[in-house]
């Protein structure tokens, strides 16, 4: 049976997300968090996997106590075991320290077929995280898929790329990291969130994973924060005001006379 | 690489992106950032070019444009991208000469072999950076990039790996003239930084001309999250072409699947730089507005009066997209049938 890793991370759900508008800082009160949303592609490109071709599939996430719910969502999609990846020393950790982490624990569960990733997590930003656990895990890695078969051969994905794309073969073992258009993503399942609900998730720490603490977290991370800093733009910041008619009409008439209509 | 001391580091690189043989645009932004930062350190700046069939006149281009070296890596194996190997190649030089700083693009490519780069050494990489200067105390690199927040930066650095490694994007450097006597190198790549694990079976170029014109034009309709329904991307379509413009996306509404990725602007997306940009629905999250560049006119509707993007907007309109959008439409239908007749 084919064994498929899905590597998934708790985010700030955008849709409650705002930012405060002097320090440009995100407004903590009233933010839910998801699963960041290319993950569940990356999740459903498993799934198909596993209906045509039956497999097990083995959800991971790194992140605090918390993150246990996106791995019971995960699970009720029909996700086969899910494992939470939680110690206090993994704060701080960048992209390589991060990927140390997922390749420790992908190679306790077991050896894999394959790995699938979101293409880019939407807070972190990088699209680093898959293309650098392949390294670790001996893999090849095709980023940005939008398609994927399994042949006898390997898997063959669409790829995107800067001019267009590529049919791409490799061989399995590999990692590919998914585009959100790769697919639909299904809906739990009434059967799923029950056995979702019950199901046993381990946690594992940097002691169950054998990393030491100069490899992990912020220390382990080649890369620190110097600072964070607000930029003001400088605009005309005007408002137009009034009815949508009067709006459009004062619009139509700035941009008239700045010529660009 | 952590026993090796920082001052066996020396050198920037700038890795460039060739397409059927050509230098890509961001290959020259990047070397004459290279040339400058090089400047600030007193060291070299290099072009390093991997592929298959590379024009000549490429090293031309790089010595015009501020390279000391010129590493001109030809082979057969280079002739498609292989993320596998593209890394080991460039992993490889690495190790051997040592750069303090190396600068890669961050196109689809760069971004999906430069993290093997990274992992093969142990170092740090940040992504889209924006901005980059040498701290001149200890010759470390800042790199400005943007954080998830209405207009927030990060100022990152890595202060004892090496090399210190960046991707930027296409747009956000400028491309400028030094005439420098450089010299070319061909390194040798030992066969086993060749092995891969993949095959490329086909390449089709397609989109150039969408993303092309979506970086050329002169007015951008952009669609964020807050146009709601998918159904107002056809009014924003008809707009933009009313306007002899192009449209453009949030990564909110490509991850929906409303329009193509390549559509989408800001950090991990395109750069445009249009006379006038509208964007319809958008809140203004930084890793979006920094796609937005040296913009004359900027117009911002949303319903939320406290969205971030009313802070860069030269007009500002306060409404509801489904009431504005169409009553601009008709205004811009109007004038158009009035102008043709």
């Amino acid at each position: 049976m084919l064994n498929i890793a899905v590597c998934i991370k708790q985010v700030p759900d955008a849709r409650t997300v705002r930012f405060d508008k002097e320090t440009g800082m995100m407004i903590r009160d009233g933010v839910e968090t998801v699963i960041n949303p290319v993950d569940l592609n990356a999740l459903e490109a498993a799934l198909a996997i596993k209906d045509s071709h039956g497999a097990q599939i083995h959800v991971l996430t790194m992140g605090p106590p918390s993150a246990d719910k996106a791995l019971r969502d995960a699970l009720s999609m029909g996700a086969d075991f899910a494992y939470l990846l939680s110690d206090r020393a993994f704060a701080g950790a960048d992209t390589l320290a991060t990927t140390r982490v997922l390749a420790k624990a992908i190679q306790k569960i077991g050896p894999m077929d394959m790995v699938i990733c979101g293409n880019q997590s939407v807070d972190g930003d990088t699209a680093q995280v898959g293309p650098g656990l392949a390294v670790r895990l001996d893999m090849p890695s095709v980023a940005y898929v939008s398609a994927l078969e399994l042949k006898p051969e390997g898997l063959e994905c669409r790829r995107m790329t800067g001019y267009g794309h590529d049919s791409v073969l490799v061989r399995l073992p590999a990692l590919v990291t998914v585009m959100p258009s790769i697919n639909t993503h299904r809906m739990p399942s009434l059967k799923g969130k029950m056995k979702a609900k019950s199901a046993a998730i381990p946690v594992w720490n940097a002691d169950a994973l054998g990393l030491s603490a100069d490899e992990i977290g912020l220390v382990g991370s080649p890369t620190r924060v110097l600072n964070i800093f607000v930029r003001s733009f400088e605009a005309r910041k005007e408002r137009l005001e009034g009815d949508t008619e009067t709006q459009v009409s004062a619009l139509c008439e700035r941009l008239a006379a700045a010529g660009v209509l | 690489m952590k026993n090796i001391s920082k001052e066996d580091w020396k050198g920037v690189w700038a890795v460039a992106e060739c397409h059927e043989g050509r230098l890509i645009p961001v290959s020259l932004e990047l070397i004459s950032k290279a040339r400058e930062l090089a400047d600030k350190l007193q060291t070299e700046a290099v072009a390093v070019v991997l592929g298959h069939g590379i024009d000549g006149a490429v090293c031309d281009a790089f010595m015009e444009h501020g390279a000391h070296v010129v590493q001109l890596v030809e082979h057969e194996a280079l002739a498609v991208f292989r993320d596998d190997v593209f890394a080991q190649v460039l992993a490889g030089l690495i190790r051997s000469q040592r750069p303090e700083i190396v600068l890669a693009p961050a196109t689809l490519a760069g971004k999906a072999y430069m993290p093997r780069v990274q992992t093969m050494l142990e170092t740090g990489l940040t992504a889209g950076c924006l901005e980059l200067d040498i701290r001149q105390d200890d010759r470390v690199l800042i790199q400005t990039r943007a954080a998830w927040g209405g207009n927030l930066f990060v100022n990152i650095v890595c202060p004892d790996a090496r090399p210190q490694l960046v991707t930027v994007s296409p747009n956000v450097m400028s491309a400028r003239r030094i005439l420098t006597e450089g010299r070319v190198e061909c390194p040798e790549i030992p066969f086993d930084w060749l092995k891969s694990g993949m095959e490329i079976l086909e390449s089709v170029y397609e989109k150039q001309d969408e993303s092309v014109r979506l970086t050329k034009a002169e007015v951008v309709v952009v669609a964020g999250r807050g146009i709601e329904k998918k159904e107002n991307l056809v009014l924003l379509q008809e707009l933009a072409g009313l306007l002899g413009g192009a449209v453009g996306a949030t990564r909110a509404v490509t991850d929906l699947g409303w329009l193509p990725e390549y559509t989408q602007i800001g950090q991990t997306g395109v750069t445009v730089s249009p006379r006038l940009c509208i964007t319809f629905g958008v809140s203004g999250a930084v890793q979006h507005t920094v796609g937005l560049r040296n913009i004359e006119i900027l117009v911002a509707v949303n319903k939320d009066s406290e969205a971030p993007i009313f802070e860069m907007a030269t007009y500002g309109i306060v409404a509801d997209v489904n009431e504005f959008l169409p009553a601009f439409l008709e205004q811009i239908r109007k004038k158009r049938r009035n102008s043709a007749e």
